[in-house]
């Protein structure tokens, strides 16, 4: 882990908090001029604990309306099931997610569908289509009660 | 619902993988005037398909090693559990993601912890200690890939 002071544990987490806040209202926040925040924030990304800024896509407003985690357990029986399984995964432009785990679930799959049809028609004609497939699981999502990239430092 | 002409895609698309890019940058990387790529991403903006942007941290640099999935099923269903459920879970600063899902669980939960024996303290004392808390299924995050998704 890297030590850092308690000013720059005090801006990363004001950026986790805030990633939308300019350097100069981070400034004003952690309590130090904007040129001494701006090299602060260069130092973390010199470090590598800020690897960089993505934007968020309102997926809905493009008129995907659904997202499903389809939570997968594949047979490891066969011969390199993960790789093989995630080849093809990757391949499935509505797949915006892929995590593999340690525990009952060996790969979740992040769907986007525009509606059930659309859903339907990934799910059967791709996702099943998939090799080495064991067990599929679905958790539709209802809504996001908290979604934070903060961490208690 | 929007729909996207193919520079709109295109420029979604750079922004998905790197939003600071400048519209000079965007607009020498996709061969079109500056000015139309400036119009294009405030047009985006103004329609809410960009929503603000995201930060990626190196969790593990600032000593987070561990990251893990909760199901959560409640024990008890109707309308005040949820409430009270949802207002305790969202005050643990470990955990960063609460999702209300409908099938085999009620909620799915993303914790971060320093290292097993943390987790195991977090899972201890605060969530099973949750007011509804049923059933609970971890699965710990080996890896994690972010795809562009059905822009391209």
């Amino acid at each position: 882990m890297q030590n850092l002071t308690s000013v720059e544990k005090r801006l990363i987490r004001n950026i986790m908090d805030d990633p939308n806040a300019g350097t100069a209202k981070l400034a004003e926040r952690v309590g130090m001029s904007t040129t001494a925040c701006w090299r602060k924030i260069e130092k973390l990304h010199q470090l590598g604990i800020i690897k960089g800024f993505v934007a968020n896509i309102n997926w809905r407003r493009l008129g995907y309306e659904l997202e499903v985690s389809l939570r997968i357990t594949l047979d490891k029986t066969q011969k390199d099931a993960f790789e093989t399984f995630l080849v093809g995964a990757r391949k499935i432009k509505e797949v915006n997610e892929i995590q593999t785990f340690l525990g009952r679930v060996d790969v979740r799959l992040n769907i986007l569908a525009k509606n059930l049809e659309h859903y339907q028609s990934i799910y059967r004609d791709e996702i099943l289509k998939l090799p080495c497939i064991s067990e599929v699981e679905a958790l539709m999502l209802i809504s996001d009660i908290k979604k934070t990239n903060t961490l208690p430092v | 619902m929007i729909v996207l002409d193919e520079l709109d895609r295109s420029i979604v698309e750079l922004l998905i993988q790197q939003q600071n890019l400048t519209p000079s940058e965007i607009s020498r990387s996709l061969k079109v005037s500056q000015s139309k790529v400036w119009r294009r991403i405030k047009s985006l903006k103004d329609s809410g398909v960009l929503n603000g942007k995201q930060v990626l941290i190196d969790i593990e640099k600032l000593g987070f090693g561990v990251t893990v999935f909760l199901g959560v099923k409640l024990a008890t269903k109707g309308r005040v559990s949820l409430i009270d459920f949802e207002k305790a879970v969202t005050s643990i600063p470990e955990v960063q993601l609460v999702q209300h899902v409908l099938g085999l669980y009620d909620y799915r939960l993303r914790v971060v912890a320093k290292d097993i024996s943390d987790f195991e303290r977090v899972l201890r004392r605060r969530i099973m200690t949750l007011p509804g808390i049923g059933d609970v299924e971890a699965n710990v995050l080996l890896s994690e890939e972010r795809r562009l998704g059905p822009i391209c």
